[in-house]
C-alpha cells in the first residue's frame, strides 16, 4: 500500500468497494464454518482439541498438584481420591504431569506450525509461484534438499548437536538481563524442538501454495489486479493468498496431529523436552517397560490416551475441513 | 524422456553434497568429541591427543570434508567411531537389508488392507458402512509406533505369549508380525482415503456404466475397470510413504529391538558415531531421490497427460 503510487491507490479502493472479492471469500468461510458446525466428527474434534488444550493452558489452576511435586508416601500408588490417576515412581501425581505436558505440547505445536507452516510456507510458496524464475527454482530446489533429508533423523541430530548451543546462549542471555529460571523451565528446549520442527514443516505448505498460486496467476481476475498497478505485494496477499488459502488449512490442521506427534517421539527418544518439564513422550518412555506395563498400567495409559486422542482429533476436525473447504474432492 | 531423467540423475550427486556438507556442519560444530567417547573418561589428555590425530580429528572443517567427501568418491565411507575397527560400510550394509525386508512387510500391510477398504468404502459410499470404515482408517492414523507398540507387545507377547517380545529371526518368522503391523497400520489411512477417492471419482466415469451394462459381474467391473483406472494416483503416495516409512523405522527398530539403520542412526546420534550418521543420512537420501524419480517416471508412464510437464520449476 505505502509503496505504490497515488494514483494506483485510489484506483485499487475504488475497484475494492465496487467488485468484492474479499466481501466474497469472507462469505466462503462464514458458510464454511456453518458446514463445518453440523458435521458431527468436526464437533467431536473441535470438542476434544478444546478440551484437552484448554486444559493445558489452565494447567496451573487446573491440576491439583505441581508437575514436580512428589508425595514420597505415595509412591507408584494406583487411582485414588487423592491421586485421581495415582502416582509415579518418585510419587508425582500423574493427572497433573499429563495436564501441563499438553501444555507443553500445545506450546511447541503452536508455535511450530505458526512460523514453520503458515508464516514461512505460505510466504514462500506464493514468492515461489507468483514471481516464478529463478525465485521459483530456487525456492523449490531448497525444499527439495529438505525433503531428500530423512526427516525425522535430521530432527533428531538437530536436536542433539544444536541443544548445547543454545543452552549456552540462553544461559548468557540469563546473566545480560537479570532474567532467571529460563534454563529450568525449559526454554532452551522448546527453542530446539521449535527450530528443528518448523525448518522441516514448511516445505509441504509451500508446495502447496506455488501449486495453488501457479493455476490462479493466470486467471483474468489476477490479471485485472496487476494492470489496475496493484503492487507485487498486494496481488499475493490481498488477491492470490484468499483464493490459495482453502486447501492449506485443512493441510495445516492435518498436520498439527503429526507436529504434535512429532513432539512426543522426540520426548521420547530422549532429546526433545528435559525433566523436569513433563511431556507426553518421556511419560510414555517411563512407562512402557514391560514390567511396568504388567504391573502398573495407570503410568503409561493417561498419556498414550491423550496423544492418541490429540492426533485423532486433528484428523478428524481436517477430514470435516476437508469436506467443507473442498467439496470437489468429496464423493 | 532421457533428458528428464539426466537431469534428474545429475540432480543427485548435487543434493547429496549438500545434505552430506549440512550433516558435517551440525556433526563438526556439534557437542562430543568421538576421541574421549570411545576411549572413555579415564583416558589421559595425551592418549585423547594421540587418537584424535589418527582420526584426522586434529585438521581444519574443509580438509576434513574435503577428505571425507573424497573416500565416499572412492567407495570408502570411514570407520565407525564407536565399533572399534569396523569399517562404516561393513557395519550399515547388513542392516540396509534387514530395515529394508521390515519396510516391505509394512508397505505390503499397508497396501493389502487399505486398498480393499478404500475400494469397499468408494462402493458403499454415503453408507454408514462408508463412514465407519473412514474414520477406523482415521483412528489407525492416530495410532502412531509409540502408542501400537506398547499394547501390541503387552498383549500378544506378554500375555499370550504367540510373538517374541523383540528381536529379528528374518523375514518368515513371528518377529516380524508385530513391528511390521505396527509399522503399517498408520499408512492404512493414507491408502484407503486416497483409493476412496480415486475410485469415486472412476466410479462416475461413463465407461464403468458401459461395463455394468454390457453385463460383467460387479467383481469384474471392479477388479478390472475400477481398480486400474483407480490405481494411478496411489502409485505417487508409495514414494511418499517411504519417508514416513523409514520415520516409522527409528522407533520401531529400537522399541523391538531389531538390529536395522533406524536403531542403529539413533545409536549413532546418541554416541556422536559421526561416520555412521553421515552414511545413513546420505543413503536415505539417495533412496527418497530415486524413489521419487521412478515415481515421477510410472506417473508418466500410466498417464501420458502428465509427460508434458514433469520437471515444471521456474517456467513462467
Amino acid at each position: 500500500m505505502v509503496e505504490g503510487n497515488l494514483n494506483s491507490n485510489v484506483d485499487i479502493e475504488g475497484v475494492e468497494a465496487e467488485a468484492p472479492p474479499m466481501e466474497r471469500s469472507r462469505g466462503l468461510w462464514v458458510q464454511a464454518a456453518g458446514q463445518l458446525l453440523h458435521r458431527p466428527k468436526a464437533i467431536f474434534g473441535i470438542a476434544i482439541i478444546l478440551i484437552l488444550y484448554g486444559g493445558g493452558i489452565l494447567a496451573p489452576w487446573l491440576a491439583p498438584q505441581g508437575y514436580n511435586e512428589q508425595d514420597l508416601f505415595a509412591v507408584r500408588q494406583g487411582p485414588s481420591a487423592e491421586h485421581l490417576l495415582g502416582t509415579d515412581f518418585v510419587g508425582r501425581d500423574v493427572l497433573s504431569r499429563t495436564i501441563f505436558s499438553l501444555r507443553t505440547n500445545l506450546i511447541i505445536t503452536t508455535a511450530s506450525v505458526a512460523t514453520g507452516s503458515l508464516i514461512i510456507g505460505v510466504t514462500l510458496g506464493l514468492m515461489a509461484g507468483y514471481l516464478g524464475g529463478k525465485m521459483d527454482t530456487l525456492i523449490m530446489r531448497v525444499g527439495e534438499v529438505f525433503l531428500a533429508f530423512p526427516g525425522l533423523l535430521l530432527v533428531i541430530l538437530l536436536a542433539a548437536t544444536v541443544k548445547p548451543r543454545v543452552l549456552d546462549w540462553v544461559r548468557s542471555f540469563e546473566d545480560a538481563t537479570g532474567i532467571d529460571g529460563l534454563v529450568q523451565w525449559g526454554v532452551a528446549d522448546y527453542l530446539v524442538i521449535f527450530g528443528a520442527l518448523a525448518a522441516f514443516s514448511w516445505v509441504g505448505v509451500a508446495r502447496l501454495v506455488r501449486g495453488q498460486v501457479v493455476s490462479l496467476k493466470s486467471t483474468p481476475f489476477i490479471e485485472a489486479t496487476r494492470v489496475i498497478g496493484a503492487s507485487t505485494w498486494r496481488v499475493m496477499f490481498h488477491h492470490l493468498l484468499p483464493n490459495a488459502l482453502p486447501p492449506v488449512v485443512v493441510v495445516v490442521t492435518m498436520g498439527m496431529g503429526a507436529i504434535a506427534g512429532a513432539e512426543v517421539v522426540l520426548s521420547w527418544l530422549g532429546i526433545g523436552i528435559q525433566p523436569p518439564v513433563p511431556s507426553l513422550g518421556s511419560m510414555i518412555r517411563e512407562g512402557q517397560d514391560v514390567s511396568i506395563l504388567r504391573n502398573a498400567p495407570h503410568l503409561i495409559l493417561p498419556p498414550i490416551i491423550v496423544v492418541g486422542l490429540l492426533i485423532f482429533a486433528w484428523n478428524l476436525l481436517g477430514d470435516a475441513l476437508n469436506d467443507v473447504l473442498n467439496p470437489r474432492r468429496q464423493g | 524422456m532421457t533428458a528428464f531423467i539426466m537431469r534428474r540423475l545429475l540432480w543427485l550427486p548435487v543434493l547429496l553434497v549438500i545434505v552430506s556438507f549440512i550433516t558435517f556442519v551440525l556433526g563438526f560444530y556439534g557437542p562430543g568429541d568421538p576421541a574421549e567417547v570411545r576411549l572413555g573418561t579415564r583416558a589421559t589428555p595425551e592418549a585423547v591427543e594421540r587418537l584424535r590425530e589418527e582420526l584426522g580429528l586434529d585438521q581444519n572443517f574443509f580438509l576434513q570434508y574435503g577428505s571425507y567427501v573424497w573416500d565416499f568418491v572412492r567407495g570408502d565411507l570411514g570407520d565407525s567411531y564407536i565399533f572399534r575397527g569396523r569399517s562404516v560400510r561393513e557395519l550399515v550394509m547388513p542392516k540396509v537389508w534387514i530395515s529394508a525386508q521390515l519396510g516391505i512387510a509394512a508397505m505390503l500391510i499397508s497396501v493389502g488392507i487399505g486398498i480393499p477398504l478404500g475400494l469397499v468404502t468408494a462402493y458403499k459410499q454415503g453408507t454408514w458402512l462408508d463412514t465407519a470404515l473412514v474414520s477406523l482408517s482415521l483412528l489407525f492414523l492416530s495410532t502412531p509406533v509409540f502408542i501400537s507398540a506398547p499394547f501390541l507387545i503387552l498383549f500378544f507377547a506378554v500375555n499370550l505369549g504367540i510373538f517374541p517380545v523383540s528381536g529379528w529371526d528374518g523375514f518368515f518368522s513371528t518377529s516380524l508380525i508385530m513391528p511390521a503391523l505396527v509399522m503399517g497400520t498408520p499408512g492404512i489411512a493414507g491408502m484407503t482415503r486416497l483409493t476412496r477417492a480415486s475410485a469415486v471419482d472412476v466410479l462416475s466415469q461413463d465407461y464403468i456404466r458401459t461395463a455394468r451394462a454390457k453385463g460383467l459381474s460387479e467383481v469384474t467391473v471392479q477388479a478390472r475397470h475400477v481398480l486400474r483406472n483407480a490405481l494411478m494416483p496411489i502409485v505417487t503416495i508409495l514414494g511418499l510413504s517411504l519417508a514416513g516409512l523409514v520415520e516409522g523405522a527409528f522407533i520401531t527398530e529400537t522399541i523391538f529391538g531389531i538390529p536395522g539403520i533406524g536403531r542403529l542412526a539413533v545409536d549413532s546420534i546418541f554416541s556422536r558415531d559421526y561416520p555412521v550418521i553421515m552414511a545413513l543420512v546420505l543413503i536415505v537420501a539417495t533412496v527418497f531421490v530415486l524413489a521419487n524419480l521412478l515415481v515421477d517416471l510410472l506417473y508418466g508412464f500410466l498417464d501420458p497427460r502428465t509427460r508434458q510437464n514433469l520437471d515444471g520449476y521456474g517456467r513462467r
